[in-house]
């Protein structure tokens, strides 16, 4: 039988511990914070002002005319004005441009052919570095940008074969898809990092050597442990969600209830690899390190950054091992998409399934022993 | 008939190839303070261990207050205390807050906990000092405070490592007071030390050293079967007679204490020091004294132990 008892006297001495060191108290609040203005403010994937050269060897009016329209685009910034390709090439290899623009002697020509005939051959080059994907699409973007004499446009733009409705983030800005993901990153690191941290400590300090001697068990040690970072957990959640609400707009999910159903499954998840770390790690450094381990696939394969459905397959394996994929995904709906948790059921129950193992397994391997 | 505590036999303990405990036989009897004597890294502290049931015997039966170990550790933690040889309570938690959790994990209820915290206070003069992190006391309150919470359940059987290796002359007394009181009041103690003046103090004693009890019994017992006799020599180059001594194969040791060497010599060998006393030119008065503790563990142990085999 489980004490109550004894599992609130853990509770309780856990959380005055907590209260006294004052480094991890305020980690819990500036974790959320800082990492919200870092990655609110600087993540972005609507590219603008990458720095372009230009060399112009038409040197006309029209070819002027094209350069401030691109500018007026924002999506490039002439920064350079190179005399031959040479020198271009080793612009672009000291990384002091990631474009050239290269205008023909005979631009003006190819203008006035380009628009009796929209096949003709065409009016200008862009040589691009091409290492960064994400740069050289926002240039080919501009492939298809209408030019003509005088800013009049030569010919009618053709006719969009389908249309596009945007249903949840109509100005496609990047921090509404960011903030909620950065719960999942964030409550990844602190919720294993915490959890696994303190029961180390207890081995590193001595203070396991004489817990084990009484007849304390070992799932009412674990569950002990985790009851406090619940609350932790779900108090970081609203603080990240209210300060992207604030600071960037993001909207705030209609349905409370869901949004913290979905987010105690993931703590209990984060909590119970937490747990499983603790009873292999011997250090708090090793607890540390193991946890920068798991937290760095959760970053990069948990769709956080980069789209799930784009990843090998694979690497979809590995993702859907990671709490981190199946929170992320269902924050997202519930924030972004307003859905409800019975929406997102299956994600729920990877988590929870993912829990409940990762507390058995953690009970099982925590020997009240020395050897 | 004697009631046994503890009754282990053939008890052995490896790690890797290293045998830290190895064949050891004991028995407690009941209400009796009993030390582990030995130097550092004689198996003190793993003879502990698997005597509470934190490390499982390699081989060997262990039976403590009637339960069988390692299948019975968890019954038998509840009528054990255990203080370590490292301070183990937490020390950011207040000194009354550390006797609390540790009231809570062994299911006191509150009321009898109040009223037990409060006879542990004033008992181990902590009442003024309650509200002080744990982490800041001195090293005699931290061992009371241990003591405290190692005793908090009333424990029948109550294992001590090391009790007293941070604490100052005054406080040992003290502290061997109030080990007296326990045992006195029906509490069974198994203490560890490397302290002579505490091994003194046990009503019975195993001399422990690489792993094996080398010998066991009471103080007075242990004295009486000494296999060796005592003698106190004074005189002039008291260096040089030490050196000559221990290159005789009868001296089991030799020690300068002040101006007078205290030696071991195998039974029934005096005469060697007349002999010697001619050879050498000696200038030196014998005299045999009474063993003291320190000459049973000496003889005991080390090359004295290695000769006498």
């Amino acid at each position: 039988m489980l004490s109550i008892a004894r599992i609130g006297a853990i509770v309780f001495k856990e959380l005055k511990q907590l209260s006294r060191d004052r480094i991890t108290f305020g980690m819990i609040v500036m974790i959320p914070f800082v990492q919200l203005m870092l990655f609110g403010y600087a993540i972005n994937t609507d590219v603008r002002h990458v720095p372009v050269g230009l060399i112009d060897n038409s040197n006309s009016s029209l070819s002027r005319q094209l350069i401030q329209d691109l500018e007026a685009s924002q999506v490039v910034d002439f920064q350079f004005h190179f005399e031959s390709l040479t020198q271009a090439e080793a612009a672009i290899t000291q990384g002091k441009v990631n474009a050239v623009l290269y205008l023909p002697d005979d631009f003006n020509r190819r203008v006035i052919d380009k628009e009796r005939d929209a096949t003709a051959a065409p009016v200008g080059q862009w040589i691009t570095d091409a290492s960064d994907p994400m740069l050289t699409n926002a240039i080919k973007g501009l492939r298809q940008m209408p030019i003509g004499i005088r800013g009049v446009p030569v010919r009618e733009a053709p006719t969009a074969v389908y249309e596009v409705v945007s249903y949840f983030n109509p100005e496609q800005r990047s921090a509404v898809n960011i903030v909620p993901g950065l719960i999942a990153i964030i409550l990844t690191m602190t919720m294993i990092l915490f959890t696994s941290a303190a029961i180390v400590r207890e081995r590193e300090q001595g203070n396991m050597e004489f817990l084990i001697t009484t007849p304390v068990r070992p799932l009412e040690l674990m569950l002990g442990k985790i009851l406090p970072y619940i609350f932790i957990g779900l108090f970081q959640m609203c603080i990240i969600l209210l300060l992207g609400h604030w600071l960037f707009a993001v909207p705030l999910p209609t349905h409370i209830v869901s949004l913290f159903i979905v987010t105690l499954s993931f703590i209990l998840a984060s909590l119970a690899l937490g747990l499983l770390i603790s009873t292999k790690a011997k250090t708090q450094l090793q607890a540390m390190q193991m946890t920068v381990f798991v937290l760095l696939p959760s970053i990069l394969l948990s769709g956080f950054m980069f789209p799930y459905v784009a990843m090998p397959v694979p690497a979809q394996w590995i993702a859907e091992a990671l709490p981190a994929t199946h929170f992320v995904r269902m924050i997202r709906g519930v924030v972004l998409r307003g859905a409800e948790w019975t929406d997102l059921l299956g994600d729920m129950a990877c988590l929870l399934i993912f829990a409940t193992v990762g507390i058995v397994i953690a009970t099982l391997n925590f020997k009240k022993r020395l050897d | 008939m004697t009631e046994w505590v503890i009754e282990a036999e053939g008890m052995t303990r490896q790690f890797g190839d290293y045998l830290a405990v190895n064949n050891v036989d004991l028995k407690v009897p009941k209400g009796c303070i009993y030390g582990f004597l030995g130097p550092n890294g004689c198996g003190k502290s793993t003879t502990i261990r698997l005597l509470t049931g934190l490390l499982t015997p390699t081989h060997g039966k262990i039976r403590v207050l009637g339960c069988e170990l390692p299948q019975d550790a968890e019954k038998l933690r509840e009528h054990i205390g255990y203080m370590t040889q490292k301070f183990s309570l937490y020390e950011n938690l207040t000194l009354i807050e550390n006797l609390q959790f540790v009231a809570k994990i062994y299911g006191v209820n509150s009321i009898a906990a109040k009223t037990r915290i409060e006879e542990l206070l004033s008992l181990y003069h902590l009442v003024d000092k309650q509200k002080v992190m744990a982490g800041s006391l001195s090293g005699g309150q931290r061992q009371r405070l241990a003591l405290a919470a190692a005793t908090l359940h009333k424990p029948s059987l109550l294992f001590l490592d090391e009790p007293t290796s941070a604490v100052d002359p005054e406080n040992r007394r003290e502290f061997w007071e109030r080990l007296f009181d326990l045992s006195d009041a029906g509490t069974s103690i198994i203490v560890s030390t490397h302290y002579m003046d505490e091994a003194e103090r046990c009503h019975r004693l195993a001399i422990l050293e690489a792993g094996e009890k080398r010998a066991d019994g009471s103080p007075d017992e242990l004295m009486e079967k000494m296999h060796a006799d005592v003698v106190e020599i004074s005189g002039e180059n008291l260096r040089q007679v030490k050196r000559i001594l221990l290159e005789q194969s009868q001296v089991l040791s030799a020690a300068q204490i002040g101006i007078r060497l205290r030696v071991l010599l195998k039974k029934d060998h005096l005469s060697l020091l007349d002999s010697l006393r001619q050879s050498h030119r000696l200038t030196i008065e014998y005299q045999q004294v009474r063993p003291s503790l320190e000459d049973v563990f000496v003889a005991n142990t080390g090359t004295a132990y290695a000769q006498h085999r």
